[in-house]
């Protein structure tokens, strides 16, 4: 009893450091680039994100023995694509300026390769309990990524941070990073930064291993 | 009304797809790291693209909006993709094979491409009609076609930089790609 505490308080937490899916998987960066120029606007995605991990790893981990093997990518997008729909009536109806200011990257949600990689590492092959706690964990940790890159955006390239003035820079901001160019260059920053703390080798690839397509990527030749 | 040159020049270059609206980095960093692996994922997406745009428009049009379903648009369009990028990679594979194996290998890794879904989307979302949809789809492949054989030329160059160890890999491509969306920086303004 007491292991089976252990795995599942393992599976909340690994997705915070030591596996985040963003900063050390490197997967899902199309709405951390995109959505990042306010801090506000990061939790938002994060959220919405991890409500859709949330149902997808469970609806998929409970019916992973009757989906046959050779349909469950199709199977996978479309319960995928449902809770994104859903997420986005929710949004509509509670949060409209959230709703406004995401626009289409979450209708995108439905192709984030976290979910997917996810669904096909995790919750394809784990029980019930085990993929929820997974989903929360690697939930969090998108979260908090989304939540760090656009304080950094916010502040340098707004002056401001949640709505509050930030006294110096207000001043004078530097425009750029809340561009598409200082989003790349500050996610570059972030994760270097993040190598430098864990004391890693920095990650060389990208994070294929979630991507269904892996195997036919190795055959395109320099996928990395 | 916007013209359809307009539409085409800045699909590819005011919003490139990958440079300013993020959309289908994980092909731009994986696979722009040869020129010639660089021009068959462009040319991929490019046609995917199209033939995406093709399919949904009338399907949007035509069956969701008279039976009032539009809140439908992203399961039915993930799936009509999925469904048509194998349709036409086994007819290519049977037709003309000579493009199959120019192009046969990266259509599979497009279903799940941001940019792809992304561009039938806009294409709704702006209520572009039936060839304002193609021309912008036309546009949106060329500009991730651009962006790629461009980065690819940066990432030959980069091999042989001396780069701190912290940051090889990965943040080095980013703070490159960064630079390229610098200089995409330039074309803004010019339709406006």
């Amino acid at each position: 009893m007491a292991d089976k505490k252990m795995s599942l308080g393992h599976e909340l937490t690994k997705g915070i450091l030591k596996e985040n899916p963003t900063l050390v998987m490197l997967l899902g960066m199309c709405p951390t680039l995109a959505v990042t120029t306010q801090a506000k606007n990061g939790i938002g995605m994060g959220l919405a994100t991890t409500f859709v991990l949330f149902g997808s790893n469970i609806v998929i981990s409970a019916l992973r023995k009757v989906i046959p093997d050779k349909v469950r990518i199709p199977s996978f997008i479309v319960i995928i694509a449902s809770f994104v729909t859903l997420i986005g009536f929710l949004l509509e109806g509670f949060v409209p300026d959230l709703y406004d200011s995401l626009g289409i990257y979450l209708t995108l949600i439905t192709v984030n390769c976290i979910i997917f990689g996810r669904a096909e590492m995790f919750a394809s092959k784990n029980g019930v309990v085990a993929s929820a706690c997974d989903a929360i964990g690697m939930g969090i940790g998108f979260t908090l990524a989304l939540f760090l890159m656009g304080s950094v955006r916010e502040i340098i390239g707004a002056g401001q941070w949640m709505g509050m003035d930030i006294p110096v820079i207000n001043d004078n901001p530097m425009l750029l990073f809340i561009m598409p160019a200082g989003g790349f260059f500050t996610l570059g920053v972030i994760i270097a930064v993040v190598n430098k703390i864990s004391n890693k080798k920095p990650p060389q690839e990208l994070g294929c291993s979630g991507c269904p397509h892996a195997e036919v990527c190795g055959k395109a030749g320099d996928c990395q | 009304m916007k013209s359809l040159m307009v539409i085409l020049l800045a699909a590819m270059l005011t919003d490139n797809f990958v440079l300013s609206k993020f959309m289908g980095i994980c092909p731009f960093l994986g696979v722009s790291k040869k020129l010639d692996s660089a021009t068959g994922m462009g040319l991929a997406v490019t046609f995917v693209m199209i033939c995406a745009t093709l399919v949904t428009y009338p399907i949007h049009h035509g069956i969701l909006v008279p039976n009032e379903l539009e809140y439908l648009d992203t399961v039915v369009f993930i799936m009509v993709i999925a469904l048509f990028v194998q349709l036409v990679e086994t007819m290519l594979k049977k037709c003309i094979p000579s493009l199959y194996s120019s192009l046969g290998v990266y259509l599979p890794l497009i279903t799940t491409n941001c940019a792809v879904l992304g561009v039938t989307v806009l294409n709704i979302d702006n209520s572009y009609s039936f060839v304002q949809s193609i021309v912008n789809a036309l546009g949106g492949g060329l500009g991730f076609m651009l962006s790629l054989v461009i980065f690819s030329g940066v990432r030959k160059k980069m091999e042989y930089a001396d780069i701190p160890e912290t940051f090889k890999g990965v943040p080095a491509t980013l703070i490159a790609a960064s630079i390229v969306s610098v200089s995409f920086m330039g074309f803004s303004g010019l339709f406006s």
